[in-house]
């Protein structure tokens, strides 16, 4: 029972990871049209997540990898019943993934805006459809009493799922403004800062909104009382609203912390309003996947736990290192004033 | 079962074979060029020769072509488990979980992070600390490859697991087992040894293009001795691996070799079929037309020129007793032509490699314009090889998707529709196949550049100033 409570844990930590770091470069992703003016600003903006898209794109596979191992009933059935969903995520990331390696590979200009367009796709289509995915976890979807999904494509659309849709890409993009504002110079970063500030009260109401749907609907159809999901609700609160007044006082590396937070409250606050579900079933609740009805065995939960306890620290070691070595800002067409000199020789 | 279904199973079964094959396309090819992208640059940080350097731009330019479009498809693999096949994921998820979960966290985490900093990081790591990455990304290729066989050697060849009779489904229950079984071992070596010669032989062949129009001669004489020097032990190596893997799977699964050599009654000595003319199904087992070598299916089934191998006829028979009524052949035309591909081109590699090998010794290998001609045809060899290999492992476990555990009509998603497995299939197809033309494109108009000049400009990311964070 321990480790089935353990790794629904670490899917929590999973889906956070891949959210707090695909989120912002979802979030330059669908920013490429607005902030990206000119071929400069967009190789630029290109630049700055190229070294971590990959890396931060993992986290979805270790997810779904994890889902498969720890609680192969739930993987079954989300992605059988998923399928049209999940069908199309598959091709949006797929065509995001390649705009990364294949658009600077030709010189025409209408093979780089065609690539940037499907990078924007992409970055907005993916989190659009993961956020209605995972509120229909909670929202509930018919589930035979088989465990096997009784329902259709439609069964994953309405107001709650497609506000968290929308709430994720708000988020992710706000997130994102914020990161260009880190690690970008001069024009550009005052831009994204612009935009960040306009975005960031916008991803708060929404945000808000969405989370306190979430402990009703946690209520209405999961037999949850307010009482723990309150406490991520709040966290979230809090930190968007941090977040609003960070990014206006441009206080960066704080604004940054800020839209993480807000979203892994946000990701915490949907597991935990889930517990002890994975997958509700609406109309008959009965059936629903429970930790317990959809893990794995002990032994296969034990030897996974040894394993991510090994690996996992090394894992955010060597991915923080990344991090730390593409530090440094990019593409600012005044790099030689004074104050970026003086950055370099402090910082640089 | 009703005819949709059965349609389904169909498509469902299309699908991956495809998808399969188009991400094999790729994997191969990371898994052989990370190492000699590493060995390149090695060279150059230990010799300081140029030509190393621009050789290692040069090819990690074509290797990251291929490296975004092998990430792209990979999650398709492993999405699809859940989506087509919700029933096998059930199933084996106990088992088939844990090596995948590794993968991903050890494996492919390493891989996907240490090739950004391979790409980005020429100007913000020390040269050291550089040469490091590649050697990460090379070691994430080799254990990813390690864990995804992990899991496709279990379904070939299930071990330590038992049945739970309460939920019908199997549960791991020695790890060691499941992880070093002699199984993966071969399929490992052999995937690994696939993935060095296909690197190598693209390597050779993109060589002998710039060679014959005389163009960067010094910069790739040395990238086809580098290549030469590695498909020439090794395509001889892969030759003496695979024909062991054979006497393994000979042990493991006698159908599939049964039926790979359409062998229908058991014989001992056993002879080997070159090439036959019908005898491919159960109501025409006498092939019209056959080319045989005495005794050397016996030799290569169980390393003994005597041994005695079992024909498809009394394993049928035994299969029937074991698993009740039903049909355990696999489709013989399929395997018995995919196995002979695979070996004629394989041993076509070792006649290549040979040429190649005693040009770089007469030091004759730039003024050879056959051979050059011969090895640009070459890069196809391995390509072709690992297709046919692919095949007739997959294939030739049929129709068993676990073999001996459960069937692959059994394996599928019972919720999803023909329909709606048609549609998936149609979408990959068409977006693998414009996919395909476009990395087509890109790999010939990379692989006619000028390999980049060093100094000044010209490598991604120049020094920035500022930190962001």
């Amino acid at each position: 029972m321990t480790l089935e409570i353990l790794w629904f844990t670490l899917l929590c930590f999973l889906w956070t990871g891949y959210f707090v770091t695909e989120g912002f470069d979802f979030g330059v992703g669908m920013l490429l049209p607005i902030l990206g003016r000119d071929e400069d600003d967009r190789q630029t903006m290109f630049e700055s997540i190229g070294p971590l898209w990959d890396g931060n794109e993992v986290w979805l596979v270790i997810a779904g990898g994890a889902t498969f191992a720890a609680f192969p009933v739930w993987y079954a059935t989300m992605f059988s019943g998923f399928y049209i969903a999940l069908l199309l995520i598959l091709v949006l990331l797929i065509v995001r993934v390649l705009s990364f390696e294949w658009r600077a590979k030709a010189d025409s200009r209408r093979w780089k805006a065609v690539w940037a367009w499907m990078n924007t796709i992409g970055s907005v289509g993916a989190p659009l459809l993961w956020g209605i995915a995972l509120a229909s976890l909670l929202h509930g979807v018919p589930i035979a009493s088989d465990q096997s999904f009784a329902g259709g494509f439609g069964d994953l659309f309405n107001g709650y799922t497609v506000l968290a849709g929308i709430a994720v890409c708000l988020l992710f993009a706000l997130h994102g403004a914020v990161f260009l504002t880190l690690r970008t110079l001069g024009d550009l970063r005052e831009r994204s800062r612009h935009t960040a500030s306009g975005l960031a009260p916008a991803a708060a109401v929404v945000g808000a909104g969405f989370l306190v749907w979430t402990l009703v609907v946690a209520r209405d159809v999961n037999d949850k009382g307010v009482f723990p999901g309150i406490l991520p609700v709040a966290v979230a609160a809090v930190a968007a609203v941090g977040a609003i007044f960070l990014v206006r006082a441009a206080k960066e590396q704080w604004a940054f912390a800020a839209t993480a937070m807000t979203i892994v409250a946000v990701v915490v606050t949907l597991f935990v309003s889930l517990y002890p579900r994975v997958m509700v079933s609406d109309p008959q609740f009965s059936n629903s996947l429970t930790i317990d009805n959809a893990s794995s065995a002990d032994y296969s939960l034990t030897v996974m736990t040894v394993v991510a306890a090994v690996l996992v620290p090394v894992v955010l070691l060597y991915q923080a290192w990344t991090y730390h070595v593409f530090r440094t800002r990019l593409g600012g067409e005044d790099a030689g004033s004074p104050v970026d000199l003086i950055a370099r020789k402090t910082g640089g | 079962m009703s005819t949709l279904a059965s349609t389904a199973v169909d498509l469902a079964r299309w699908q991956f074979a495809l998808t399969t094959l188009f991400h094999f396309i790729f994997v191969p090819l990371t898994l052989g060029l990370a190492p000699l992208l590493a060995v390149m640059q090695t060279l150059w940080h230990r010799t300081g020769e140029e030509r190393w350097l621009r050789l290692t731009h040069f090819f990690g330019t074509l290797f990251l072509i291929n490296f975004a479009i092998g990430v792209a498809t990979g999650l398709v693999m492993e999405f699809q488990f859940g989506m087509n096949w919700s029933a096998f994921s059930t199933y084996v998820g106990d088992v088939f979980g844990p090596p995948l979960a590794i993968e991903g966290l050890g494996a492919f985490m390493l891989e996907a992070t240490f090739i950004g900093l391979w790409i980005f990081g020429w100007n913000r790591l020390s040269p050291k600390v550089h040469l490091a990455t590649i050697y990460l990304v090379w070691l994430g290729t080799w254990l990813s490859a390690y864990f995804i066989l992990t899991a496709n050697s279990w379904m070939q060849h299930p071990v330590g697991y038992e049945l739970n009779s309460q939920t019908g489904r199997a549960e791991a229950n020695d790890i060691f087992q499941i992880l070093f079984q002699g199984f993966v071992l071969f399929a490992w070596g052999h995937a690994i040894l696939a993935g060095l010669m296909t690197a190598g032989f693209l390597v050779l062949g993109v060589a002998c293009w710039h060679l014959r129009r005389g163009r960067n001669v010094d910069v790739f004489r040395s990238a086809a001795k580098l290549a030469i020097i590695v498909v020439l032990p090794l395509s001889a190596v892969q030759l003496w691996f695979g024909s062991h893997f054979g006497i393994y799977v000979t042990d493991a699964q006698p159908m599939k070799i049964a039926a790979t050599e359409a062998l229908w009654d058991t014989e001992q000595p056993a002879g080997f079929s070159l090439f036959q003319i019908g005898g491919f199904t159960v109501d025409d087992q006498t092939p019209s037309f056959d080319i045989q070598v005495p005794r050397l299916l016996s030799f290569l089934a169980t390393g003994s020129f005597s041994g005695k191998v079992e024909g498809i006829n009394p394993l049928q028979s035994q299969a029937e007793r074991q698993y009740g009524r039903g049909n355990y052949i696999p489709d013989i035309r399929l395997v018995y032509w995919s196995m002979r591909v695979m070996a004629y081109l394989g041993t076509l590699s070792v006649l290549l490699a040979l040429w190649g090998g005693w040009l770089l010794w007469r030091k004759k290998l730039e003024d050879a314009k056959w051979f050059q001609r011969a090895a640009l045809a070459g890069i196809a060899l391995p390509f072709l090889s690992n297709f046919a290999g692919w095949i007739l492992t997959e294939a030739g476990r049929q129709p068993w998707v676990v073999y001996g555990l459960l069937k692959t009509e059994d394996a599928v998603s019972s919720t999803v529709s023909a329909w709606t497995v048609g549609l998936s299939l149609g979408v990959f197809v068409s977006l693998y196949t414009v996919l395909a033309l476009i990395d087509l494109y890109l790999m010939r108009r990379y692989a006619r550049f000028d390999p980049p000049e060093i100094g000044g400009e010209g490598e991604e990311g120049a020094p920035q100033p500022a930190p962001g964070y």
